[in-house]
């Protein structure tokens, strides 16, 4: 089973995991994203403990304990240090002891989890002045994307099983 | 002078990145699988060019997007582009509500449906397939989700099967992905 039916609790033998199971390429694809944005060979500017805590972050703000709970594990895998452990928890980025890089990638995040509608050209940036390279923007970007996504799966799956 | 597009529109813009784009003669071999570059297809959008530069992530989203938006079976094409666009106006990703709102009139020839959404926005008032596929994707893709037993219960009564509910959420949800590249790393202008 992938990341996303575990999490959504799919009872085996049920109408929802028929229905997956007509679906498994997809579900198949969703998972080698997770890995591709989570843990992904070439990480860029953006390592893979950078990576869970801002992922653990967006998973709370989804309101996704057991998502959260996923990162919160692959960010203690990755090694964690106690700022990155902050901003997992969804401390302000200040307060968590954040230097300007790491505050300027949690704003975005921020931004694209809970206000994409909002997301302006200055917020771009924004990224850009505080030192982030344009290829991490994209990987910034994606990795919200992905989670956001992921989040919306889960969501809709538990609706759809403890319906019946 | 090219002009930003900032209402919601079924005549699809063009797409201008805020970075600066992969340039395809410079591109890396892992790069260029990621674009799906072929002797017979080397004409690359600005949007998958950007992407490139995380080629990772481009390389498998490309097939999942394909497999959601057009895979056979279940919840039918206009359908699914009405779920894309209903997470295109929460989260106000005016390129991706123009293409997807294009080609559910192309599917449908009923650009009513589209220009009520337009101009109602998440309020729109639709006929009751419609109003209950609408309002299901709206509410899954506000932050945090939303859509709730009252949502699906409205899918179910309109006739909605559980692999067309599973379409739905999937395609709904693969707009919260593509929304978050498309209006965050770049913005429509009308040339």
């Amino acid at each position: 089973m992938t990341l996303i039916e575990t999490l959504a609790g799919v009872g085996a033998g049920s109408p929802l995991a028929e229905a997956l199971a007509q679906r498994a390429q997809i579900m198949e694809l969703s998972q080698a994203s997770h890995d591709a944005v989570l843990l992904p060979r070439e990480p860029g500017g953006l390592s893979h403990a950078e990576r869970a805590a801002l992922a653990t972050r967006m998973a709370s703000v989804n309101r996704d304990d057991a998502l959260a709970a996923h990162y919160r594990a692959l960010l203690a895998d990755a090694g964690e240090t106690p700022v990155l452990a902050a901003i997992a928890a969804g401390e302000d980025a200040s307060q968590a002891g954040a230097d300007a890089r790491l505050a300027a990638l949690v704003r975005h995040i921020d931004i694209l989890t809970a206000r994409t509608r909002e997301a302006t050209k200055g917020d771009v940036a924004a990224l850009v002045a505080a030192g982030i390279t344009e290829p991490d923007v994209v990987r910034l970007a994606e990795l919200a994307a992905f989670v956001n996504y992921q989040a919306r799966v889960i969501a809709g799956l538990r609706l759809l099983g403890a319906s019946r | 002078m090219s002009k930003v597009v900032h209402e919601f529109t079924a005549t699809v813009p063009r797409w201008q990145p805020y970075v600066t784009p992969v340039e395809i003669d410079k591109a890396t071999p892992e790069q260029l699988e990621a674009m799906q570059v072929t002797p017979s297809n080397k004409k690359i959008s600005a949007y998958v060019l950007t992407l490139a530069h995380d080629p990772e992530s481009l390389k498998v989203r490309s097939p999942l997007f394909n497999a959601i938006m057009y895979g056979k079976g279940g919840l039918s094409s206009a359908e699914r582009e009405l779920g894309a666009v209903a997470a295109s106006v929460v989260n106000a990703c005016v390129y991706c509500a123009a293409v997807h709102a294009s080609r559910f009139n192309q599917l449908t020839k009923r650009p009513e449906v589209m220009e009520t959404i337009f101009a109602a926005g998440t309020q729109a008032e639709l006929e009751e397939q419609h109003q209950a596929i609408f309002d299901f994707a709206v509410k899954l893709s506000q932050s945090p989700p939303a859509a709730g037993p009252a949502e699906l219960a409205a899918l179910r009564e309109v006739g909605l099967s559980e692999v067309e509910i599973l379409d739905l959420i999937l395609s709904a949800s693969i707009f919260g992905w593509a929304n978050r590249l498309m209006h965050t790393l770049g913005e429509p202008v009308a040339d």
